[in-house]
């Protein structure tokens, strides 16, 4: 990881693209912390003397049709994003690298049991899983939070499994173990230098599908419910609205397209500065 | 070949199995609501319409994928022609935004725009295709819109990066040095190996469109097997959320099985795969 950091401080990882996504992101992260701590009015006090009120005036972007501060509920569901697709993202990782590793090192029956499982989860869009789930338990953000991460958890299963593939075949890999390194010390010094960047990558491609999934499951209710607030849920509010009072909806869509094009910036600029025997590696199939 | 099929099929026949498992044990976690006999696993698949859903979903999910393929080739293709060239660059970036638009917003602009202001095409709901197949298309022609726009951006970024791929294949370069122009090259042996390899990928796009065809119906009212899913879950119609569960389970499987077929029958080349 340290390896990562330094790469990232000399610069190799391309001027533009990562720094670009990378400041983007911390700029909409910030102001999703701001909202923890300072929103304009608080989300959850209703005014119903001013219900749907055009931008300007005391409500920079108005309000909605409860009366809540628009600005305010953007914020919070900027947080409600990133934190609902973190904490699926981290789900993912830590279901698809080891599952990945195993594969690497068992090759034969294990690597492709586990393949298939990978491909099997694939086909299992986070949508149906969150239905089934909100079916059996009623909806709620655990829910989608395990779906999305069950849904990026192949990502990283491949992307660990050929980027050790990748990574074993190179000469100086080959070389430490001729001479004598151990096994331990050798993923240690050349293994995980090598993989971290592309995990990271990795982080950033897989946390822009988990903003996007969070907002579609919001939108149809079955992420974070009321008074709780996510993009997904004001969007879908915004909806029934929108012929009154398009401003929510479209501030709030391109919230959420900042956030994706930020992450989605990062993603891509990380894997331009990776050396060309791994940027394909973790692709689509 | 035959051994391809055969090894597509069983991928098909276990992933439906594997994960109609799972769904049917969730679901069979659930507390059985007083009063309504809870039904054993394979038995009665509820009122559930899941056929008339069927006729919705279905024609919304082809022609947003043939929309999209469409565009989405012809972008990327365009694209691709210079790279690094201001038209390219342009594209790229279209292709980018394009591609993180979600289509459920989309959808709602474009009812905005074309139902709510200039009338011309409805804004929701759904006539059977029996009553009147014209007005059943134009019911259709919005939600599909707004699935393969995005997906026609996130098609053509794939498409162009394929592209620009093969430019540098030795065969390209062996094929100018015969004498062919480089867009000569390109149309005769470049563009149907890019083509393939999109077409490898093409499983999991069919995955995502697949899913936000079940989001995109609940914008217009679409009495689709979305909105037959969602309806069921809101009533905790167990038996219903089961039937289209489990019809969404093989439509996905069937999806990725047709892609995977597709792309071993175009790229014979697919069929080593694993071997290497």
């Amino acid at each position: 990881m340290t390896d990562t950091l330094a790469l990232l401080r000399t610069g190799r990882f391309g001027p533009s693209r990562f720094r670009i996504g990378a400041i983007a992101t911390l700029v909409l992260l910030l102001v999703g912390f701001v909202s923890i701590v300072w929103t304009p009015y608080p989300v959850t006090s209703l005014d119903v003397g001013s219900v749907l009120q055009a931008p300007g005036g005391a409500h920079w972007l108005g309000t909605d049709q409860l009366g809540r501060d628009v600005l305010s509920l953007i914020m919070k569901g900027i947080l409600t994003s990133f934190v609902v697709s973190a904490v699926a993202v981290f789900i993912g990782a830590v279901i698809g690298v080891p599952l990945g590793w195993m594969a690497k090192i068992w090759p034969g029956i294990p690597d492709r049991a586990i393949g298939a499982l990978g491909e099997a989860l694939l086909t299992f869009p986070p949508l149906l899983l969150a239905v089934i789930l909100a079916a059996v338990a009623g909806p709620g953000v655990l829910n989608i939070m395990l779906a999305i991460g069950l849904s990026v958890a192949p990502a990283f299963l491949r992307t660990t499994r050929d980027g050790l593939v990748a990574i074993e075949r190179l000469d100086y890999v080959a070389a430490a173990r001729l001479a004598g390194t151990g096994r331990v010390e050798t993923v240690r010094r050349h293994v995980l230098p090598n993989l971290s960047p592309l995990l990271l990558a990795q982080i950033f491609a897989q946390l822009a599908t988990g903003v996007m999934a969070e907002a579609a499951l919001g939108f149809v209710g079955l992420g974070v419910q009321p008074p709780a607030s996510s993009l997904g849920l004001l969007l879908r509010d915004a909806q029934s609205y929108a012929s009154v009072a398009p401003v929510p909806l479209l501030l709030g869509g391109l919230a959420l397209i900042a956030i994706v094009l930020a992450l989605t910036a990062a993603a891509l600029g990380l894997r331009d500065g990776l050396p060309g025997y791994l940027r394909r590696v973790g692709d689509e199939p | 070949m035959t051994g391809y099929v055969v090894r597509a099929v069983a991928r098909f026949v276990l992933t439906v199995v594997v994960t109609a498992a799972i769904a049917l044990w969730l679901l069979g976690l659930a507390p059985t609501p007083v009063g309504s006999a809870q039904a054993d696993l394979f038995g009665s698949f509820g009122s559930a319409p899941i056929g008339a859903a069927l006729a919705v979903t279905l024609p919304l999910i082809l022609i947003a994928l043939i929309l999209s393929a469409a565009l989405g080739a012809g972008l990327g293709i365009w694209a691709a022609r210079r790279p690094g060239s201001l038209v390219d660059r342009a594209l790229r970036a279209l292709l980018r935004i394009g591609g993180a638009i979600p289509s459920f917003w989309l959808g709602t602009l474009l009812v905005l725009l074309f139902s709510a202001t200039l009338r011309w095409l409805p804004a929701g709901g759904f006539v059977p295709w029996q009553v009147n197949p014209l007005v059943a298309l134009s019911s259709l022609i919005l939600p599909a819109l707004a699935l393969a726009l995005p997906q026609a951006a996130r098609l053509g970024s794939m498409v162009r990066r394929a592209l620009v791929d093969e430019k540098t294949a030795p065969y390209l370069v062996a094929a100018e040095a015969r004498g062919l122009t480089a867009d000569a090259a390109m149309r005769r042996h470049g563009l149907r190996n890019a083509l393939l390899a999109v077409l490898g990928a093409l499983g999991p796009q069919l995955v995502t469109l697949i899913a936000g065809a079940l989001v995109v119906e609940n914008v217009f009212y679409l009495s689709g097997l979305g909105r037959l899913l969602f309806d069921a879950v809101a009533t905790r119609d167990l038996a219903s959320v089961r039937a289209a569960a489990l019809v969404l389970i093989v439509l996905l499987a069937g999806a990725v099985l047709v892609a995977r077929l597709g792309a071993g029958w175009a790229d014979p080349r697919v069929h080593a795969e694993r071997k290497a």
